[in-house]
């Protein structure tokens, strides 16, 4: 089994997988590669990676892919660790590169969700936020996604070991819909999207299924929040509605925080 | 028997008239001749391009409305197969793909091989492509075909392509064909050599429930398929631009155009271009432009615009493609060639950075590029006015608005000191 267990004079890359607060899923879609998985296992030696095996070799790690947000001062610790001991470090997901669902406590008062879920929320010990890595430490490259796109992921793999840069685009979901053949389900049919101001990658999934756009995978390089705001709420969208289509898993990615933030109603002052 | 009137061969240049089993007949007689049949279809509240092998399929009953950000479809119930202007995909993408694998490469030890990749393709036939869809090829043809490097891509499936115009009866709310000279007739456009056939074929859709009128109908005592509804007047009067669409007509029934259906025809499209939804002044538009590139227009347009690229996706000239090179675990390699938008910031990414920043100078580059600088680099204007960028831009953008507002605040043509529309 390529396992990681130190063989001499093995010249392959090390990989790392490392879990801060997240669900798995990214780190899982390594796992989906399915077809690629024994291709990849053979180009790189994987050093730590739990959803595979409890064996793990000390680093250095040549790549290290990095899932989850850091909530925790154990986290903010341990990523320091990690990013020591990794030459490039690459964030995997929502989590890790926008702080992902758990961001919403970033909104809330500090302990209020936990007060609401926990018998004794005493016995936590979290942070007030939930933070994308990139606040922490260096980020050499991030992949977005809620989850990540099993294709990107090997797109970065295989880019880093052919030692060229991944092609990762920075443009709207609306470039994929209409590459793909998808009839616009904002100006067809009303359904209000986030298309237009997220990042590409998924493949446009959700409109070829007749659903909008829900920003899995955060703002595209040059989202204009605003102009999009206008439309959904010309088109009728409520106020909370509209912040609740900015708070997902990007919520804490400036530009849909900003714009979440834009729309809220605003309290009077206590 | 059909009641073949014609006494002499279909010359080009005729008018003939045929009837909807006519039409279903010559959709039918190019599968026949091995072209790969393409035309308007129905799919997810849009009419887009698709699979044609019979009348059956087209947009029977269809019609769109459409308006800055918004198109939506009524089914009328009604015979009509033209009742439409235009949907968001143009016949670009079928001659020019999305996303195309260029080729493939495989080292094996210290071997390496190169593999084109080609598409083994059946010759187009584009059935019921508008005059201004038409007039965006010939734009198209000039930018892949024209110059000192031709994409052989684009030119193998071009070539020998045959085209079936519908001249437009019910433009949008959004059209503006009239401005740009590309229709709503087949014959409008000026911008292809007069050597070169333009179409091989154009109709013109007559819906005339008058009773009396099928006495005079070439469909009568036709054969006509079971799934072909044919209405007393329903007719469309065919324009002959091709010997090969000539030597198609001859396989249907046809008849000489009569005085009074070459009326007809000039009433729809007549009535078509009094109803044209917008217009574009282009007195002067590509100087004008030029010399108003630090308009605040730009900034302007710059809050609304998503820089999404929409515009870019859905206008049937906009040529930009990127080229990605992507190599597996296994040592094979491709170079896969996509469109590319000059609303992303890696189409103008260079040394350093891009260098388009700003949401106003990329609005700026598409809007100059299709209305200015394209006059100077392919001697046409970039735009046919299908109003596609119009209607499918998110936000509503309207190009022939944000013309006239920049015409309004001219830096040189307003009274010295005196800016009119200043915002």
């Amino acid at each position: 089994m390529t396992g990681p267990e130190p063989v001499p004079g093995d010249a392959r890359p090390s990989l790392a997988v490392w879990k801060f607060a997240s669900c798995d899923g990214c780190q899982l879609t390594l796992l989906d590669c399915e077809e690629e998985l024994l291709a990849l296992a053979g180009a790189v030696r994987i050093a730590h990676f739990t959803e595979m095996s409890r064996a793990s070799i000390a680093g250095p790690y040549d790549v290290s892919l990095v899932e989850g947000s850091i909530t925790t001062e154990e986290d903010a610790r341990r990523i320091r660790e990690v990013r020591e001991s990794s030459r490039t470090l690459v964030t995997i997901g929502a989590c890790a590169t926008a702080g992902g669902i758990q961001g919403l406590r970033n909104f809330a008062a500090s302990g209020e969700y936990a007060r609401a879920v926990y018998a004794h929320p005493e016995y936590l010990a979290s942070l007030d936020t939930s933070t994308p890595v990139e606040q922490h430490v260096h980020v050499d490259l991030a992949l977005h996604g809620c989850p990540i796109d099993r294709g990107q992921l090997l797109e970065v793999v295989t880019a880093l070991l052919a030692g060229r840069r991944p092609v990762l685009p920075g443009h709207s979901v609306c470039e994929q819909c209409k590459a793909r053949g998808t009839v616009c389900l904002l100006v067809a049919g009303g359904t209000p999207c986030l298309g237009p101001v997220t990042r590409a990658g998924c493949g446009a999934l959700c409109p070829a299924v007749d659903r909008g756009c829900f920003g899995c995978f955060g703002p595209a390089d040059t989202a204009n929040t605003e102009a999009l705001a206008r439309r959904l709420i010309s088109d009728g969208l409520a106020t909370d509605a509209l912040v609740r289509l900015f708070r997902t898993f990007n919520a804490g990615a400036p530009a849909f925080e900003k714009e979440g933030r834009a729309h809220e109603p605003r309290h009077p002052a206590s | 028997m059909p009641r073949v009137a014609a006494v002499d061969p279909v010359r080009v240049g005729d008018s003939v008239t045929i009837g909807v089993s006519g039409l279903d007949g010559l959709v039918r007689e190019l599968a026949a001749r091995g072209y790969k049949t393409v035309g308007p279809t129905v799919r997810d509240g849009a009419v887009v391009p698709g699979p044609v092998s019979s009348v059956a399929q087209l947009p029977r009953g269809v019609h769109d409305e459409q308006a800055p950000g918004s198109y939506r479809l009524r089914h009328e119930g009604d015979d009509e197969l033209f009742g439409w202007a235009v949907g968001p995909a143009s016949y670009k993408g079928v001659l020019f793909p999305a996303e195309e694998t260029l080729w493939r490469a495989r080292r094996d030890g210290q071997d390496a091989g190169v593999d084109e990749v080609r598409d083994a393709r059946r010759p187009l036939a584009i059935v019921g492509a508008r005059p201004c869809e038409l007039a965006a090829l010939e734009v198209l043809d000039r930018v892949l075909l024209g110059g000192p490097v031709v994409d052989d891509r684009y030119a193998a499936r071009r070539e020998g392509a045959f085209v079936l115009v519908a001249e437009c009866g019910k433009p949008a709310a959004t059209c503006f064909c009239t401005s740009m000279g590309t229709g709503p007739a087949a014959a409008a456009s000026a911008s292809v050599s007069p050597s070169e056939s333009r179409f091989d074929l154009a109709i013109a859709e007559i819906v005339d429930d008058e009773p009396g009128a099928s006495d005079e109908r070439p469909d009568a005592g036709a054969q006509v398929s079971r799934d072909v509804r044919v209405g007393p007047g329903h007719r469309f009067v065919v324009t002959v631009g091709s010997e090969r669409g000539a030597s198609l007509l001859e396989h249907v029934a046809h008849v000489e155009a009569s005085a009074a259906d070459r009326a007809a025809r000039a009433g729809v499209l007549a009535r078509a271009a009094a109803q044209m939804g917008r217009s574009l002044d282009t007195d002067g538009l590509a100087p004008l432009l030029a010399r108003n590139i630090d308009s605040p227009r730009w900034q302007d347009v710059a809050q609304r615009c998503l820089s999404c690229g929409n515009c870019t996706m859905v206008c049937p000239t906009c040529f930009c493609t990127d080229v990605d090179d992507v190599t597996d675990l296994t040592g094979a390699v491709e170079r896969r060639r996509h469109w590319a938008s000059c609303f992303d910031l890696a189409h103008s990414f260079m040394h350093g950075g891009p260098v388009r920043s700003s949401a106003a100078s990329r609005y700026r580059q598409w809007a100059t590029h299709k209305l200015s600088t394209w006059h100077d680099q392919f001697g046409t204007s970039g735009c046919v006015g299908c109003g596609r960028c119009i209607a499918w831009c998110p936000v509503g953008i309207d190009i022939t608005e944000e013309a006239a507002a920049i015409r309004a605040s001219d830096v040189e043509a307003a009274g010295a000191g005196q800016t009119r529309g200043e915002r």
